[in-house]
């Protein structure tokens, strides 16, 4: 199997770090890039640019509403704006201005949710987010990105610069094992193939990329090639890459901290039913909220560890056995 | 802006015109929001054809005073300024909210570029105006933006949010102006969650503060140029106007809040109330 990742992985800094320092340099190279936030500027780290553009830096004071809403505004009069709050707030409090004034009257703003997911850990559920991707993608126009990393953050936050049309991006709280090497490309809709096995492949997004690859290398030990794809953008899906995956693995498990029924897994499902149907299996939150408590502890209760990948895995390859039964008879 | 300068004839007759043309397209269309439009038309005639710094000849002049009407139902109104300021054709107004119409039910910029924020979900127009007002800032713009507000509007919660945060910012390019007809869709909109003191809250809220006759010209007007004036805070319009105003039997009526009149005689009442026929 040759792997695109350095084993063991070694840990990096939270993708909402490398978020607020990707803004702030941005902020140097590009006028037009404004940035609002909704008292949570010190979680975001939107602070950092804050600090060094004051007169392009709006701290509204809480009320994600009005900030989403101001975004656009701003984007009417030709500037870039980046708006951030926790996913979780962001999403379910501005939605209405995310689908209003950024979707419909098609304004060019970025949205940045940090605190994305469960892993947060213990200020539980009222700020933990696990239903913001599912949420965003239902907006027409929008492009939706979950990086896995610092890299990939960096990246991306520079590619929603550049897009023309309204992105939602979600960071996360806790650091994240570093997947990429520094210079590493992004473009929205192209997921990266991470291993090239050929048994089975397992499609994650966000802090489970890395879970992934840890999986697939226990996995390869059993001696199960496994081919990993980082699809840190939900929309536009890279169909043509997932087709090629399930067509030449012919088994799917996707992996993503967020709620199972509602993301990543049933954007990825309506395009293999398709394009080329085979045996899918599914790692996420369940029809749940999640709890406080240290990170890795609510990883683990709710399902989000190598140990649920690997279950799948093993799932989906006997399904995967039994349709080739089927076929030989 | 000087208000002496302005032709206080013309205004009277453009709005004539707005009201006129407003009842054609809702007769044309069968459908539509007579009463606020009517309650808006003089203070919209006021805005394109005294206040606003605008070139029909060139829509998206960088420095032009941008106008979002949040209170989009009042759309009619607006589509008759832009007709008689001459951005579109006379014709297309008949087309209101016919399929394949730029003239949507609630105004979209996607059909008609030349809106600035398409509206109809109400309460997130002054917040859009915010972000406009700050973009000229940042822009060194001497462009204003003026932002229309139903009554019954000010129930959301938005606009309370929004206008916390303008005087914060001393954001003095922005005038919010409230067309306080007092009816809203399903009742008068004290019955449903009474507003007054409505301007004494925008004064808690720390805005430049004006009450004014939303029909007399002079008020309007004058009320507008005292906006211009205070550089370093918000202003907000209260104008108390007429749902309906110029059809008698739509003043004050909740029915026609939403409901165009069904019978020809009742159409025809109204266009000759407003003068059709004589084409100012």
């Amino acid at each position: 199997m040759i792997r695109r990742w350095k084993s063991p992985l070694e840990l990096g800094p939270a993708t909402r770090e490398a978020y607020g320092r990707a803004l702030a340099e941005l902020g140097e190279e590009n006028p037009r890039i404004v940035v609002l936030d909704a008292d949570l500027s010190k979680s975001t780290y939107t602070g950092h640019f804050g600090k060094k553009f004051k007169d392009r830096f709006f701290n509204v004071g809480i009320a994600e509403a009005n900030m989403c809403s101001i975004a656009a505004g701003l984007a009417a009069g030709g500037f870039i704006p980046f708006a951030s709050s926790f996913a979780s707030f962001l999403m379910c409090k501005g939605y209405e201005q995310l689908r209003v004034c950024c979707a419909y009257m098609e304004f060019n703003v970025n949205f940045v949710g940090s605190h994305g997911g469960i892993s947060l850990g213990e200020d539980g559920p009222s700020q933990e987010s696990i239903e913001d991707i599912g949420l965003a993608c239902c907006l027409p126009g929008f492009t939706v990105a979950v990086p896995a990393d610092d890299v990939a953050t960096a990246a991306l936050v520079r590619a929603a610069a550049e897009h023309y049309g309204p992105v939602y991006m979600r960071v996360g709280r806790p650091r994240v094992p570093k997947i990429y090497g520094p210079g590493e490309r992004f473009s929205f809709g192209r997921a990266k193939t991470l291993s090239d096995g050929s048994d089975v492949t397992v499609i994650a997004n966000g802090l489970m990329v890395a879970v992934a690859c840890q999986a697939a290398e226990v996995a390869e030990r059993r001696g199960i090639d496994v081919r990993v794809i980082d699809c840190h953008t939900a929309k536009p899906l890279d169909e043509a890459t997932i087709e090629m995956a399930a067509a030449e693995t012919g088994a799917i498990v996707v992996a993503e901290e967020h709620l199972s029924r509602s993301g990543l897994g049933s954007l990825i499902a309506q395009a293999v039913t398709r394009r080329h149907p085979v045996p899918m299996e599914f790692v996420g939150i369940e029809d749940t909220f999640a709890e406080s408590g240290a990170p890795e502890e609510i990883l683990r209760a709710y399902g989000l560890t190598t140990e649920h990948i690997l279950g799948a895995v093993d799932r989906v390859l006997t399904r995967k056995a039994k349709g080739a039964a089927v076929v030989a008879q | 802006m000087d208000p002496k300068k302005i032709d206080v004839g013309e205004i009277a007759s453009r709005a004539r015109t707005i009201r006129r043309l407003v009842m054609e397209m809702l007769a044309a269309s069968g459908s539509g929001h007579p009463g606020g439009s009517l309650s808006a038309a003089d203070i919209i005639a006021c805005l394109y054809f005294g206040v606003m710094r605008h070139r029909p000849h060139e829509p998206f002049w960088e420095d032009r005073d941008r106008f979002i009407l949040s209170k989009g139902h009042a759309c009619p109104a607006l589509y008759a300024a832009l007709a008689e300021a001459g951005y579109i054709t006379h014709d297309l107004l008949t087309s209101l909210r016919r399929f394949g119409s730029p003239l949507q039910g609630h105004p979209d910029r996607r059909k008609l570029g030349l809106i600035e924020a398409s509206t109809g979900s109400l309460g997130i127009g002054l917040s859009m105006g915010i972000g406009m007002a700050i973009a000229a800032r940042l822009r060194r713009s001497p462009s204003r933006t003026y932002v229309m507000l139903g009554d019954g509007e000010c129930e959301e919660g938005q606009v309370w949010e929004a206008a916390m945060y303008a005087p914060h910012i001393k954001l003095g390019s922005l005038c919010a102006i409230v067309d306080f007809n007092r009816l809203q869709l399903d009742a008068g909109v004290e019955e449903l969650t009474d507003l007054q003191p409505l301007a004494d809250k925008w004064r808690a809220f720390n805005w430049h503060v004006l009450e004014i006759d939303g029909h007399n010209y002079d008020h309007i007007l004058e009320s507008l140029a005292k906006a211009e004036q205070v550089a370093d805070r918000p202003t907000v319009i209260v104008a108390s106007t007429v749902k309906g105003k110029g059809v008698s039997y739509m003043e004050n009526q909740l029915r026609f809040h939403g409901a165009v009149p069904d019978k020809p005689e009742e159409i025809a009442r109204a266009l000759a109330e407003l003068g059709a026929g004589a084409r100012s």
